[in-house]
Formats: structure tokens, sequence, C-alpha cells
């Protein structure tokens, strides 16, 4: 990659995918706090741009050594399932995602969150913050230990109750690539009742919210293993025309 | 063609408990407190009552004062910029209002001839949003680069538009975002 003067043709970048069938709308009722934030005017269209198709690479950021360790954070252990959640950021065009920030938050064993705006009839554990970052390493591989969150009520409807899940934040490598999501656990019975989870309109798209259970990875007398892979968006196309011969 | 292309992973809301997640201490400091050339965007979120947004989260992106970026996909090359991080967070307090300690973006080429005005990428993420929304910072003093800018000038709507333009405030900027209401910011589909 050379510099080039300004305004010349080569500032045309590959853009990003537009994934608009796979993400909830912002205005769904069944989530009443969508009411008042959702804008109302319609979206305006943001080409991609070079602030677009560049984001912070934050890889190299300052990491703990426990960090990625939700168990180990305190004197003792938290109470719970010790639980392993790994997995590999990828691309939508396959490509892995290396070296990029993912922080987790989640609630303790019993649904409590360490929050001060958090005060459900749950005891708070006082050997778990349920606060955790690693960066995937050169194949795009994450892995945490932790112990598996509880569900917990909300005020959102009638006996409203989230089903178990971890928060998930992450960067990727272009400003387009940045999402925030949650990963939840197979079989949960709360489901048909969550609004989060029945915003997602497709409903494959939802089930890539769930991880898998992974007896391989289950560590014997010591914790069950969860598989959950996160794709982000990909570009719209290679920015290197392909001149491969392929007859 | 690759037969096993991957489909994107869905967003989905930050949560009421964004705070014990995403807070980072040194977030609303792209540059360090004494770096000169400092300014403060400062604002506040709010909701379509009016009312202050206590949880939610601002992420910002921008160019260097030279209009570039310390990243490789950017054609020109990366150039890195001394005491400068490009990226700014802070989560909204219990008055909504949130600030970013920064340095003025220079301006940044645009798809063919054109040159974007300097200007800031901003994330909202809160409780009751299952999606991120993104909307952009101008500055309010660079009225001829405003008008040429491919991004700005593509909103037709002057109300609209002005959304988007900070105001001048004593230690830099104010840029509140209305998530709704008359006069809702301009959000971008990206
Ligand atoms: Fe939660």
């Amino acid at each position: 990659m050379t510099t080039t003067p300004q305004g010349n043709e080569k500032h045309a970048v590959p853009g990003y995918v537009r994934d608009h069938g796979t993400h909830p709308p912002l205005d769904y009722p069944g989530y009443g706090s969508t009411a008042l934030r959702h804008p109302k005017r319609p979206l305006q269209l943001l080409p991609h741009l070079l602030t677009e198709v560049t984001g912070p690479l934050l890889g190299e950021g300052p990491i703990g050594e426990l960090d990625h360790d939700l168990t180990r954070q305190h004197a003792g252990e938290p109470q719970g399932q010790r639980i392993i959640v790994h997995g590999r950021v990828r691309e939508s065009d396959g490509r892995p995602v290396p070296h990029t920030l993912i922080e987790v938050w989640q609630a303790n064993a019993g649904g409590r969150y360490r929050h001060t705006g958090d005060n459900w009839p749950c005891p708070l554990d006082p050997n778990f913050t349920g606060v955790g970052r690693t960066i995937t390493d050169a194949e795009g591989r994450y892995r945490f230990v932790t112990v598996r969150p509880g569900a917990y009520p909300w005020k959102n409807h009638d006996n409203a109750w989230r089903p178990a899940h971890i928060h998930f934040s992450l960067f990727g490598r272009a400003f387009t690539q940045r999402l925030v999501t949650q990963m939840y656990f197979p079989g949960d019975p709360l489901f048909f009742q969550d609004p989060m989870w029945n915003s997602i309109p497709d409903e494959k798209a939802r089930e890539r919210l769930l991880c898998r259970f992974d007896y391989e990875n289950t560590q014997p007398e010591w914790a069950l293993a969860y598989e959950w892979d996160i794709v982000l968006r990909g570009r719209e196309s290679t920015p290197f025309e392909s001149e491969v011969d392929d007859d | 063609m690759n037969d096993t292309t991957p489909e994107t992973t869905p967003s989905q809301t930050v949560g009421p408990y964004l705070h014990i997640g995403l807070h980072w201490p040194n977030g609303p400091f792209v540059v360090a407190e004494d770096h000169p050339g400092g300014i403060w965007i400062r604002g506040t979120l709010t909701d379509g009552a009016g009312q202050p947004v206590p949880d939610g989260l601002i992420e910002t992106w921008q160019a260097d004062p030279n209009g570039r970026f310390d990243h490789s996909d950017d054609p020109r090359g990366a150039a890195s910029y001394p005491g400068f991080r490009a990226f700014g967070r802070c989560d909204t307090d219990e008055r909504g209002e949130f600030g970013i300690l920064t340095l003025r973006p220079g301006a940044v080429p645009g798809p063919g001839d054109t040159v974007q005005a300097p200007h800031i990428d901003v994330s909202v993420f809160a409780r009751g949003m299952l999606h991120r929304t993104v909307t952009r910072v101008y500055f309010p003093e660079n009225t001829e680069a405003n008008a040429a800018d491919p991004v700005l000038s593509g909103i037709t709507d002057p109300r609209a538009r002005s959304t988007l333009i900070a105001e001048p405030a004593t230690d830099g900027y104010r840029f509140d975002i209305r998530l709704q209401g008359e006069n809702e910011t301009v959000f971008f589909d990206i």
C-alpha cells in the first residue's frame, strides 16, 4: 500500500455486507423499552468510506492475566457450575478475525448482576464480578472460563424472566463490524416468552446465538465446555482482483 | 467460492447493566487530559419523551488531525499520531450525559474526487436498543467543507442535517443525541 494524493479513485474501498436480515428491528413492541428509544426517521444510507472500513485495533491493549477467567478474579471460587466458553470469531467471508478484543459480562449463578441497579432478591456472590475480556489468537479463537449464569426476572411483562445469557461485545477490525450481542444456552425453557430472543425475525438467525454443548472439550473433574462461534460482517468483495485460472 | 460461508451473528441489546461490562475509566480520553489542542465533545442522550438515557454508551471513531487512520485497510497506508487513540468510549451518567476528549479530525478523502469534511463516527448503544445506531459529528466552523461533504449533502432536509453539526462550547463542542422526537438526530444505515 502506498500513499496516494487525496481524491484519488484508489480511495474507493470495498464495503462490508449489509446484513439487515440478521438483526432485530429497533422498534419491537414486545420489548417495552424500545418504544421511546428507536429512531422514527428512516435511516440514512451511509456508504462505507475510510472512517467506516477502519476501526480501533485494540488487541494490543492491556489484558490482565486473569481477565479471561471469571472464576479466579477473587480470593475464593464463585458458586455455580464452572464452564468453559470458547469459539472462533470469523467474518462472513470465512476469514478469521485475529487479535480482536472480546468483552463479556454476565449475572452470577443465581441470576444477579454486580450492578447497583440490580436488586432483585438473589444474593451477590463475593467471589464473582461477572466481567471478563480477552483477545482472539491468530486464528480468531477465544476462550473464557466462568460459571453458568442464572436466569433472572425483569419487569417487561407479567412474570418476565430472561433466559440465561452472557453479554458479548466485539470490535472486529472495522467500524462496520462492531457488534454487541448475547450468547444463550441450548434448551433453555424461557425462550418462548423472551422478547430479546424473539425480536430476531429469522429463527435460523436466533439459533446463531446458541452455544453448543461441547463434550470433547469438557474437562474431567473440572468444567463443562460450550462452543460458540461468532460471525461479523465480511467485505462485499475482495480488494484484490482474482487472477486465478480456475478452469 | 467458499461453500461454507457463515452467516452473521445477530445483535442484542447491551441491557441495563452495560456499565459493569463496558465501562473503561480511560474510555473518554482519546488523548490525555494535558494534550495540546484537546477538545471535549459533550452531550446528552435523550429518548422520545425528552428524558435522559442513563443506561447508554457512546463510542467514537475518527481520523487524526491529518485525516489519517492507524489502520492498514486505509489505501494510503496506516499512519499513527502520537498520543492519539482515535477511539473513544463513554457510558452515560444518571443525567444521560457523556463526554469524549479528543482532537479535531482532519478532512478525509471521499468517493471519487470528493473530500469529506472533518467528522467523527458515533455508535449509540442503550438498554431498549436491540441494535446500535450510528450517527456522525460535524463541526460548525467548517461551513464550506460541510456543504461539499458527500454524506452531509445527501441529507436533503436542512433541519435534519443540522442535527449532525455540533455546537460550540467553552471547552469544545456540544453534541446532543436525540433518539426520537421533534429534533431526532439523523442516524445512518451502516
Ligand atoms: Fe443480561
